[in-house]
C-alpha cells in the first residue's frame, strides 16, 4: 500500500483498522525523507532509530488494548522550537547546537500521549525571527514547488516538510504569520489558533505575548485533528486559556458556510499585492458567495499600523526573552579560556551565537524599551494593538469571518529579500493583526498564481477557531472539486517516477 | 580612594538633618518557589532545589504561586495599604550570571500594595513610618566568589553560582521618606527594621532571619543642611544583615556624608556595602553609571486582580499584630513601660506567652526567660528563641516548683541540665538527683541526725527559743545539698522538738 501522500485522517483510520502498523507508516515517511530531504532540507534531525521505536510503542500500546486517539501512530515532524528530551533542540540558532532539553514542551508530551510518532526536527529562522528560513544557522530549507525559492517561515522546514510528502501533519509556531505565510507557499493549511488556546510550554520563545503553536496539514481536517490532539488548558502556561477547545474537528467535518457573513478586509489590497494572488483571492470571495456566504466590505483601518506596531512589540519582548542565553548554563560557550570575566564570555558568545536577524531585532528591542524611548515607542504600540482590537470587534459586529489573502506575494526566490529586512517583513502584512489581539485564524490554499500557491486567510474571533476550519474546509471541498484533486497533486515530483 | 573625613556624630547632626528611606526585602516561606514548584528549604546542598523554570531553561513559563500572593496581601494589609485591585508583573533586565533568564520578574509602576504605614517606638516617643509600596518578585540565585580576598566578584579566580534560592518569593517594602527623626534617625531606622521583622514574623509568612538572608534591608540616607527646604543627594547602603547594622549604618553614613559636605565635597548618588567589622560602608557600583533596566509588562503573567472578597478573606484571618498584642500583655502581665520594652526587645514575647499558655503564671514565666535565660543566651551568643529549651519545658520546671518539687536554686540547675542536652526537666531531675527533699521519710533521718549533732541548739528550742530553729534548718539544707525543702524541715524539726 503507498503510504506516503495519505493524509493523517486516512492514515490513522488504516492504523486503528490494523491494516497497517505504525512502524510501516513510520518506515514508509521515514524512507519519503531519505530520498527527497536532501533538496528540500527541511529537517534538523531525524533518527530512523528513535522514529521507529516511538512507533513500535504505539503498535504495542494498541496491541494491548489501550484506547488511542485517532493520531495514534500517524506521523509528524516537530518544529525546532518545541523542547524534546530525546532530541537536540536548537530554535535554529547556533547558540542552542547540540542543546538537549532535559525536559519536553507541553505539546510534545501530547503528542506522544496522543501516540503521534515524531519523525524528527525541522528548520527554522533562528528563534522564528523570519519568514523564509534564510536566517537558520542551519541552512535555508526548499519550497517543494521550486526548489530555488523559500518555503515561508519561520516554520519553514514544517511547511516544506508536509508539502514535500515527508510527513502528513507537522508543528508551527505563529507569532507574526509564522504558520499562515508558509503554509500559503507551499500550498498546504496552517492554523493559528487563539492566542492561549495552545500551550507555549516549553517552546523557546520569541515574543510571549504573541507566539501560538498550531498545526500544519495537508487539508483541512487533519489539521483540526492535530489542533485537537494537542490543544486545551496547560497549568504550565499561565496565558493558557481555562476554556475547552472549540469543537474544530466537528466544524471540519461540517465544512459549510450557510447562513455566515464574510468580511472582505478593504485595507489588505491594492499595492503591493501580486495580480495572481489577488485574483485567487477575488476568486476564493466569489466562490464563498456562491456556496452561499453574505460577503461584505470591512473596514479595519488600524490594520495598516499593524506591521510597524508589531515590529516594536515583538522586538521588545525578543529582547528580554533572548537574554537568558548567556553561556552560563547551556548552549555555546565562546572564550572561556580562564583569562575572561563572565560578562566577557557573555559577550562573545552573544556575538558569535546569534544570527544578523536576531541581533538586529535585540538591538531594536532594546531601544525600543529603553527608559526616555518606552512611551513613544513600546507604549504606543501598545495603544495600536488596542486600536486594532477594536477594529477587530467592530468588524465581528457586522460578519462572522474575516477575510484576506495570507501573503501579497508568492514564494519568493531564495536570496532576494535577504538583505532587505522591510520587504522581508511585509510579509506578514495581513497576519500580524491576528498575533496582536490573539485570534484565530488559519491559511488554505486558494490556487496558483504564476504556478506558485497563494493562501486564503480565514480570520475568526477569540476562541472562534472552530469558525475557521468550517468556513476553510468549504472553501477547500469546492475548490478541489473545481481542480479534481488537492493543489498540492499539481505540484512537480521531487523524485524521478521508477 | 582617599580616606574619608568622618565628622563627630553629635557635630554632624549639629549641622544637618538626615532623611532616611528603608528598602526591605523579606523571603516568603511558601513551602514553594513564586513561579514554579521547587522546594524553598535553606541550607540544602547547591542547585538541588531547581527546575526548568526557576533554571530559566528556553521554553519554560513561569506560574504565580498563590500562597505568596496572600503572604504579600497579609503584610500589606497588616502595614495598612490598600490592596489594589488590579496589577501586573514586570521585567527588571540586567545581565548577572545568577539571575537564570537575565531578568528578574518583578513590579514596577504597579504594585500590589500602595499606601501603608507603621508606628515604631523610639525611646517614648511614637513615629509614623509611611508606606509607599509593597511589591511582589522572585529571588536571585546567589554567587560564590572563589579565590578573592574580599569574597567579591573584583580579583576572585572564580565564581560559582548557587540556583536553590531563584525564584524565592521575595516582597519589597518602601518607605517613604523618614523626615524629622534628627538625632533619632539611626534608632528610628533600627526601630522600624524591628518592628517590621516583628510584624511579619506575627503573620507567619515569613521567618524574617536577617543572619540568613530571608529578611535584608537597604538603608537610603540623605543630608542637608539644617533649615534646608532641598533633600540631598543620598547614598544607599545595600544588604544590610542585622538590627544593629541597620542602626549602624545609618550612623556612619551620617557621619561620613557629614564629613563629605563640611569638606565642601558632594555626596554621590552610589551603592554602597555596609562592612560589621569596622562599622563603616565602602562605596560600590554608582548609580550615575547605573542600568537602564528597560521594565516592561511581563508577558507570560496574566495581571494580578484580587477579588475584594479574597482580600476581604484574608484581612479577617490575620492574626492579632505585634502592637495591639504588646499592649494586651503589658495589661494582662501587668507590666510597667520599661519592662514591656525588655520584654520586647529580648524577643521573648513569644516564648512567656507560650510558657504561660503551657500552665506557668506570668510572672514567673517572665522571670525565667528575662533572667536566668536571657543570661545564659547573652552567654552562649544566640537569640532566646535559639535556646534548646522549649516554652513547654521551662512551664513543666515552674509546675514542680509550684509542686514543692524544686526550688529557684535547684531549678537552675535542671535549666543547665536542659541547656546541655540532657534531657527535658524530668529527666535532668531524675538523671541529676535534683529533687527537692520533701519525703517526711528521708527528711526525718537527716533531721534526727542534725539534732543529735547539734544538741545544744536543740536543747535551746525545747526551752521555747523557736527563733533558733534557723541554724537548724541551715544543717538540714546543707547535709541534703540544697534539696531539702525548707519549710517543711522546720515544721520537722519544730515538731520533733515539741515546740510547734
Amino acid at each position: 500500500m503507498e503510504l506516503v501522500g495519505k493524509g493523517a485522517a486516512e492514515l490513522g483510520e488504516l492504523l486503528a483498522a490494523g491494516e497497517v502498523s505504525a512502524v510501516e507508516v513510520a518506515e514508509a515517511h521515514l524512507d519519503r525523507i531519505a530520498a527527497v530531504d536532501g533538496k528540500v532540507k527541511a529537517f534538523l534531525h531525524v533518527d530512523r532509530e528513535a522514529t521507529l521505536a516511538q512507533a513500535r510503542r504505539v503498535d504495542e500500546r494498541r496491541a494491548a488494548g489501550e484506547e488511542l486517539g485517532p493520531l495514534a501512530g500517524v506521523p509528524i515532524a516537530h518544529k525546532d522550537v518545541f523542547t524534546t528530551t530525546d532530541m537536540p533542540t536548537t530554535a535554529g540558532s547556533k547558540i542552542l547546537e547540540g542543546w538537549r532539553p532535559p525536559y519536553d514542551a507541553t505539546i510534545t508530551a501530547r503528542l506522544r500521549q496522543a501516540g503521534l510518532v515524531i519523525l524528527g526536527k525541522t528548520n527554522m529562522d533562528e528563534f522564528a525571527m523570519g519568514s523564509s528560513t534564510e536566517n537558520s544557522a542551519y541552512g535555508t530549507s526548499r519550497n517543494p514547488w521550486d526548489l530555488d525559492r523559500i518555503p515561508g517561515g519561520s516554520s519553514g522546514g514544517s511547511s516544506a516538510a508536509v508539502a514535500a510528502f515527508e510527513a502528513p501533519l507537522s508543528t508551527g509556531t505563529d507569532t507574526g504569520g509564522s504558520i499562515r505565510q508558509p503554509a500559503a507557499v507551499t500550498g498546504i493549511v496552517g492554523m493559528k489558533p487563539t492566542y492561549g488556546g495552545s500551550s507555549r510550554y516549553g517552546v523557546i520563545a520569541f515574543a510571549s505575548s504573541l507566539d501560538t503553536p498550531g498545526p500544519f496539514a495537508r487539508n483541512v481536517l487533519d489539521a483540526a485533528l492535530l489542533h485537537e490532539a494537542f490543544s486545551g488548558h496547560d497549568p504550565m502556561d499561565a496565558t493558557s486559556v481555562p476554556e475547552p477547545v472549540p469543537p474544530v474537528v466537528e466544524a471540519a467535518r461540517r465544512a459549510d458556510v450557510d447562513g455566515l457573513r464574510v468580511g472582505v478586509v478593504k485595507e489588505f489590497a491594492g499595492e503591493g499585492y501580486e495580480p495572481g494572488v489577488s485574483a485567487r483571492f477575488n476568486e476564493a470571495v466569489e466562490l464563498l458567495e456562491s456556496l452561499g456566504a453574505k460577503v461584505v466590505e470591512v473596514s479595519c483601518p488600524n490594520f495598516t499600523y499593524a506591521l510597524p506596531a508589531y515590529y516594536l512589540i515583538a522586538p521588545s519582548e525578543c529582547s528580554s526573552n533572548l537574554a537568558r542565553f548567556d553561556a552560563m548554563r547551556y548552549g555555546l560557550r565562546v572564550g572561556d579560556d580562564g583569562t575572561r570575566s563572565a560578562e566577557e564570555v557573555m559577550a562573545l558568545t552573544r556575538a558569535e551565537g546569534f544570527g544578523p536577524e536576531v541581533k538586529r531585532r535585540i538591538m531594536l528591542g532594546t531601544y525600543a524599551l529603553s527608559s526616555g524611548y518606552y512611551d513613544a515607542y513600546y507604549g504606543k504600540a501598545q495603544q495600536v494593538r488596542t486600536l486594532i482590537k477594536r477594529d477587530f470587534e467592530a468588524a465581528f459586529e457586522q460578519v462572522d469571518v474575516l477575510v484576506s489573502p495570507t501573503t501579497p506575494t508568492t514564494a519568493f526566490p531564495i536570496g532576494e529579500r535577504a538583505d532587505d529586512p522591510i520587504a522581508m517583513y511585509l510579509a506578514d502584512l495581513c497576519t500580524i493583526p491576528a498575533n496582536l489581539t490573539g485570534n484565530a485564524a488559519i491559511s488554505v490554499p486558494c490556487g496558483l498564481a504564476d504556478g506558485l500557491p497563494a493562501g486564503l486567510q480565514i480570520m475568526a474571533p477569540v476562541l472562534g477557531d472552530d469558525r475557521v476550519y468550517r468556513v476553510g474546509a468549504a472553501v477547500e471541498r469546492a475548490l478541489e472539486d473545481r481542480w479534481g484533486g488537492p493543489l498540492l497533486a499539481q505540484a512537480p515530483a521531487l523524485v524521478e517516477a521508477k | 580612594m582617599t580616606t574619608p573625613t568622618l565628622m563627630d556624630y553629635d557635630e554632624a547632626l549639629a549641622k544637618y538633618e538626615p532623611v532616611l528611606g528603608i528598602e526591605t526585602h523579606i523571603e516568603l516561606g511558601t513551602a514553594s518557589k513564586m513561579f514554579c514548584g521547587c522546594a524553598t528549604g535553606f541550607g540544602a546542598e547547591p542547585n538541588t532545589q531547581v527546575c526548568p523554570v526557576c533554571l530559566g531553561l528556553p521554553g519554560s513559563l513561569p506560574v504565580t504561586n498563590r500562597a505568596a500572593i496572600e503572604g504579600i496581601i497579609k503584610i500589606g494589609l497588616a502595614l495598612n495599604c490598600d490592596i489594589v485591585e488590579w496589577c501586573r508583573f514586570a521585567r527588571k533586565n540586567y545581565f548577572y550570571p545568577d539571575m537564570p533568564k537575565n531578568y528578574q520578574i518583578s513590579q514596577y509602576d504597579e504594585p500590589l500594595c500602595v499606601d501603608g504605614h507603621l508606628e515604631v517606638e523610639v525611646e517614648g516617643e511614637t513615629y509614623r513610618i509611611e508606606i509607599e509600596r509593597v511589591h511582589m518578585e522572585e529571588d536571585t540565585g546567589k554567587s560564590l566568589h572563589v579565590g578573592g580576598s574580599t569574597g567579591r566578584i573584583h580579583g576572585a579566580e572564580f565564581s560559582l553560582v548557587d540556583y536553590n534560592r531563584a525564584g524565592i518569593p521575595l516582597v519589597e517594602i518602601v518607605t517613604k521618606p523618614i523626615v524629622a527623626t534628627g538625632e533619632k534617625a539611626p534608632l528610628v531606622a533600627r526601630a522600624y527594621a524591628t518592628e517590621l521583622r516583628e510584624l511579619v514574623r506575627s503573620l507567619g509568612v515569613s521567618d524574617v532571619r536577617m543572619e540568613q538572608g530571608s529578611m535584608r534591608c537597604d538603608v537610603n540616607v540623605s543630608l542637608m543642611p539644617r533649615g534646608a527646604a532641598e533633600w540631598g543627594t543620598r547614598s544607599e547602603t545595600k544588604n544590610v544583615n542585622s538590627l544593629r547594622s541597620v542602626e549602624r549604618a545609618v550612623r556612619s553614613e551620617i557621619e561620613r556624608q557629614a564629613g563629605v559636605l563640611s569638606d565642601g565635597g558632594r555626596v554621590i548618588q552610589e551603592t554602597r556595602h555596609f562592612h560589621e567589622d569596622t562599622g563603616r560602608t565602602t562605596s560600590g557600583r554608582s548609580k550615575e553609571e547605573a542600568q537602564d533596566y528597560r521594565y516592561f509588562p511581563e508577558p507570560d503573567l496574566v495581571p494580578m486582580a484580587p477579588s475584594r472578597e479574597w482580600v476581604a478573606e484574608i484581612r479577617a484571618s490575620l492574626p492579632e499584630l505585634p502592637a495591639a498584642r504588646r499592649r494586651r500583655i503589658q495589661q494582662e502581665w501587668n507590666l510597667s513601660d520599661l519592662e514591656l520594652r525588655d520584654v520586647v526587645n529580648a524577643g521573648a514575647v513569644d516564648l512567656i506567652e507560650a510558657t504561660i499558655a503551657h500552665g506557668s503564671d506570668a510572672a514567673a514565666a517572665r522571670k525565667w526567660w528575662m533572667n536566668e535565660l536571657s543570661r545564659r543566651a547573652t552567654e552562649q551568643g544566640v537569640e532566646l528563641a535559639d535556646l534548646p529549651i522549649t516554652p513547654e519545658q521551662v512551664a513543666r520546671v515552674q509546675a514542680m516548683i509550684a509542686a514543692g518539687e524544686l526550688n529557684d536554686k535547684l531549678a537552675r540547675k535542671v535549666f543547665e541540665g536542659v541547656l546541655a542536652g540532657e534531657g527535658g526537666p524530668d529527666e535532668v531531675v531524675a538523671a541529676r538527683g535534683l529533687k527537692v527533699v520533701s519525703d517526711d521519710g528521708e527528711l526525718s533521718a537527716v533531721i534526727d541526725q542534725v539534732i543529735a549533732d547539734n544538741a545544744d541548739v536543740a536543747d535551746k528550742i525545747r526551752a521555747g527559743k523557736v527563733a533558733a530553729a534557723g541554724a537548724l534548718v541551715g544543717a538540714v539544707m546543707k547535709a541534703t545539698r540544697g534539696q531539702a525543702d525548707a519549710g517543711r524541715a522546720r515544721e520537722l524539726i519544730l515538731e520533733k522538738l515539741g515546740a510547734s
